[in-house]
């Protein structure tokens, strides 16, 4: 079948003849290499994009499902190349490392911050709750969301 | 993060050693566009999936590739028939088959790998190889491997009076589970044949030149026909030494004339690569009545698994650290790395110092109750010192070895306030009475080699090029995420004066070997060679021009720019050095000798408040003081000490491969649990800075030791709250609360 949504605010249409996750649709058939697979079973949060609305893991979205849905994944939270405040404040703060879990944080902060602009530090934590990191520690993750200030994009 | 410094400062150029430079690849990273391995595509390119063993140990009766080959789509299947070369490979020692042919001895190991036209008909046609096995029962238990003289290696360290007693004895069993990387990317890798018999291997490593001469001997080509590059890697911490899809993938696109990709799933990752060996300790501390240790026995036991990868290495680590960063004369160690049908074990962050602080230093807080001397002033009447002797290896220390500053750090650094209601054991979800939560505080101290040891000639090969982009650090060494990139150009920045500076990776035929991404050791090192060929590049350009400072500007001669940096690009200046570290010995057989060419150390105190009814435990804050010799990049030093910490708190509470006969049970992440953000304590840092390293401008590696006595700490800090005799990593709720 082929499906038909809106990708980072783009008409796209994928082509879906398996029981195939949006993730791999995402990465092998549209090359949006952003959202990475890590453990496959929504476990991790690397593949973390927006569905209408809400954060959700994309190795767990069968890509049939998202038929007129609005997809957002980490290379749309930027436009044209400029970091969003999440971003940058990650960025600024060393929240970086091998970077494999950094666009699944991205998305969900970003998230975060459009819905609730001033977060507590416990509101921070418990909205990364399921993106695992294994370099940082998470303290210079948090550290970065703490100095936003403001809209983030 | 707080710093205490007596080290020199170095020149002052924008973008130097000292700065918290940002990573150059940062924002790639955050805006998806980083390429990693996993991303890589090529024009034509197939799919690679593997066969592995379902048994832990089984004799294989016969191999039917036809019913894979018959699946469309399917253009090879290879098993070790089709192996061109040296049918073994390993880290350092060759004996593991690059596919099983006449036994597979791990639950996992390959037997045959696949190319097919996508990456699910390379799945199938992998399950669908025909493999008949006659099982047999695997050795799983070390003792039982030890007593039947199935070893890897022996270590045996006695020095000094070895009938010393002391007025206080302690004693204790201790156990480390198998913990995993975990590393966020899975192995993955791209190979892309020449057209001439040749192969590009883009891949997932921590050394590429190692990956190299071992794709190189197992595919029987020359060394110029294959040319390992490095590629983007999320994350290694030990699992990427060895060799696992590299020779397959090789051997598949030279096989089918296509490029071959392949990546491994989280469950094949568990069995893909090398894991921290188990470990099971004896150990006997004496001590005189003011708590100075007279003398310190043990047994160490780790169970390297089905292959030697880095036993031998792990095992002299272990050993040669097994007493901990204390003074001591008289030391007996007995060590054995065994030869199992588990999962293999090799490098992970820390190398074998990990297990043993678990165990020394669970000794120490014995002695410390013993005597009824307050833990942090026994470890300071022991505490090791520059000019004292390893006690070990008998080694004269050279180098800082601020032991005492790391524990006035800790002793001064304040506690934090009574608990927060959102971080009770177990989460805010009401299981936890919060009447019953005791609070419990731990200290451990943790040392470790820095570099390669035992006489290794380890060295990295580095170029500096003055460029129209600046200067140019070109290098083999592989970043994998703990800032590499950064640090090597702040580096070259301020040892050339030139504030433009890049660095470049390129592939093992274009420079020499850096060595692996590992041992903490590419700051000194890849950095050392760095350092030292901007400083020549920096001479030969003033000799030359006879000017008195190079400058973003140029050449200047008494303050005026004489020859303009336009012109030095146009020159092509450039300069490549070999850096080795001062040179090591393998030990005697007693273990003695200058085993190490250089040591870091580091101080964790672990707060915790435990829910002694459920077994749960929440790590509520951790203090650190670290000997870092110079914080070249002070926040990219504190991502290691926080990473590396987090890692440690994994272990300590949660991190553990279940085996089950060789087989291991909870290969997801969903089974094997993993620090969240909300798992993580508060962390404070405070840096030692001192002069005396060899290490480029006085730097450390500083990767390891925040994982070594993390782990311990945390323990010592359930025993507070618990008054239970704790002995394992990870300490279970069963631990607690039975």
């Amino acid at each position: 079948m082929i499906i038909a949504f809106t990708l980072n605010g783009k008409p796209v249409t994928a082509r879906v003849l398996t029981p195939v996750s949006l993730l791999d649709v995402l990465r092998d058939q549209l090359e949006l290499s952003g959202s990475k697979n890590a453990c496959d079973q929504g476990e991790c949060g690397s593949c973390s994009i927006v569905l209408d609305g809400a954060v959700v893991c994309s190795c767990l979205v069968m890509a049939a499902d998202v038929e007129g849905s609005e997809v957002t994944t980490v290379e749309g939270v930027a436009s044209g190349g400029v970091l969003n405040a999440v971003q940058e404040a990650m960025h600024a703060a060393g929240a970086v490392q091998c970077g494999f879990c950094t666009p699944g944080i991205v998305v969900a902060a970003t998230d975060l911050f459009e819905t609730n602009p001033t977060p507590s530090r416990t509101e921070i934590k418990e909205a990364l709750a399921g993106n695992i990191c294994r370099c940082t520690g998470y303290g210079a993750i948090v550290r970065a969301l703490e100095e936003i200030t403001g809209e983030v994009s | 993060m707080t710093t205490t410094r007596t080290a020199r400062t170095p020149t002052q150029v924008a973008g130097g050693v000292g700065e918290s430079t940002l990573r150059p690849d940062g924002i790639a990273k955050l805006l998806g566009e980083f390429d990693y391995a996993q991303d890589l595509r090529a024009e034509n390119m197939l799919w690679g999936a593997t066969t592995r063993s379902p048994h832990a140990r089984a004799r294989i009766v016969s191999i039917d590739i036809a019913p894979a080959l018959a699946i469309g789509g399917v253009h090879a299947v290879l098993t070790a028939k089709d192996v061109p070369g040296r049918a073994l490979f390993g880290l350092e020692h060759s004996d593991q088959p690059v596919l099983a042919s006449v036994e597979t001895r791990y639950w996992g190991e390959p037997v045959a790998v696949v190319a097919a036209e996508d990456e699910d008909t390379a799945r199938r046609a992998a399950a669908a190889v025909g493999v008949e096995y006659e099982v047999l029962d695997p050795l799983v238990d070390p003792l039982v491997a030890e007593a039947q003289n199935e070893v890897f290696r022996r270590m045996r360290i006695r020095r000094g009076d070895q009938e010393a007693e002391g007025t206080v004895v302690v004693e204790g069993h201790y156990e480390v589970g198998m913990q995993d990387q975990a590393p966020l990317g899975t192995e993955a890798g791209l190979a892309v044949p020449d057209g001439h018999g040749g192969v590009d291997l883009y891949a997932t490593s921590q050394f590429v030149h190692i990956d190299h001469s071992q794709v190189v001997a197992s595919l029987g080509l020359r060394p110029e026909q294959v040319r390992a590059h490095p590629t983007g890697i999320g994350g290694a911490f030990g699992a990427r030494e060895d060799v696992n899809l590299h020779i397959h993938l090789c051997m598949l696109a030279l096989h089918t004339s296509q490029p071959v990709k392949m990546v491994y799933d989280r469950a094949e990752s568990f069995t893909g690569h090398v894991h921290r060996h188990p470990a099971r300790m004896w150990y006997r501390h004496h001590a005189d009545e003011d708590g100075r240790l007279i003398r310190v026995e043990a047994r160490v036991v780790l169970d390297g698994g089905a292959y030697a990868s880095t036993t031998s290495a792990v095992l002299a680590n272990a050993c040669y650290f097994a007493v901990g960063p204390y003074r001591c004369d008289s030391v007996t160690i007995d060590g054995v790395g065994t030869r199992t049908n588990n999962p293999p074990c090799g490098a992970m962050r820390g190398f074998g110092a990990v297990q043993v602080c678990v165990g020394y230093e669970a000794q120490m807080d014995k002695l410390s109750a013993e005597l009824g001397i307050s833990p942090l002033e026994l470890r300071k009447r022991n505490a090791l010192a520059t000019g004292d002797h390893m006690p070990t290896t008998g080694q004269a220390i050279e180098t800082p070895m601020p032991v005492a500053d790391v524990i006035d750090s800790l002793s001064a650094m304040p506690l934090p306030d009574p608990r927060d209601e959102a971080q009770l054991p177990g989460g805010s979800g009401l299981t936890t009475d919060r009447d019953q939560v005791i609070r419990g505080v731990g200290y451990a101290l943790g040392i470790k080699n820095l570099g390669f040891s035992e006489g290794s000639d380890d060295y990295a090969v580095a170029r500096v090029r003055l460029t129209e982009d600046g200067a140019v650090v070109e290098t083999a060494a592989i970043e994998v995420g703990q800032g590499l990139v950064t640090v090597l150009a702040q580096i070259a920045r301020s040892a050339l004066g030139v504030s433009r500076a890049e660095v470049r990776h390129v592939d093992t035929s274009q420079i020499g070997s850096a060595g692996s991404t590992s041992a903490s050791r590419q700051t000194q090192i890849s950095g050392g060679a760095t350092l030292e060929a901007s400083q020549r590049l920096r001479d030969r350009i003033l000799e030359r021009h006879e000017g008195d400072d190079l400058t973003d500007q140029g050449v200047l001669r008494a303050g005026e720019v004489a020859v303009p940096m336009a012109v030095l690009t146009a020159e092509g200046w450039e300069e490549t050095v070999t850096f080795r570290h001062p040179p090591t010995e393998p030990s005697d057989e007693n273990g003695q000798g200058v085993v190490h060419a250089d040591f870091a150390m580091a101080g964790h105190r672990a707060v915790v408040d435990v829910d002694p009814e459920l077994g749960l435990v929440t790590v509520v804050r951790i203090d650190t003081a670290q000997d870092v010799g110079r914080a070249l990049n002070p926040e990219s030093v504190r991502g290691q000490i926080e990473g590396g910490i987090l890692q440690g708190v994994g272990l300590a509470v949660m991190e553990e491969l279940i085996m089950d006969g060789g087989v291991i049970k909870n290969s997801t992440f969903t089974d094997y649990l993993l620090p969240t953000i909300l798992d993580a304590p508060d962390v404070e840092a405070l840096l030692i800075e001192q002069d005396g390293s060899w290490g480029p401008f006085g730097a450390k590696g500083v990767g390891e030791p925040p994982t070594i006595s993390s782990t311990a700490a945390v323990i010592a800090a359930i025993r507070d709250a618990t008054g239970k005799e704790i002995d394992r990593a990870p300490v279970r709720p069963q631990d607690i609360a039975l």
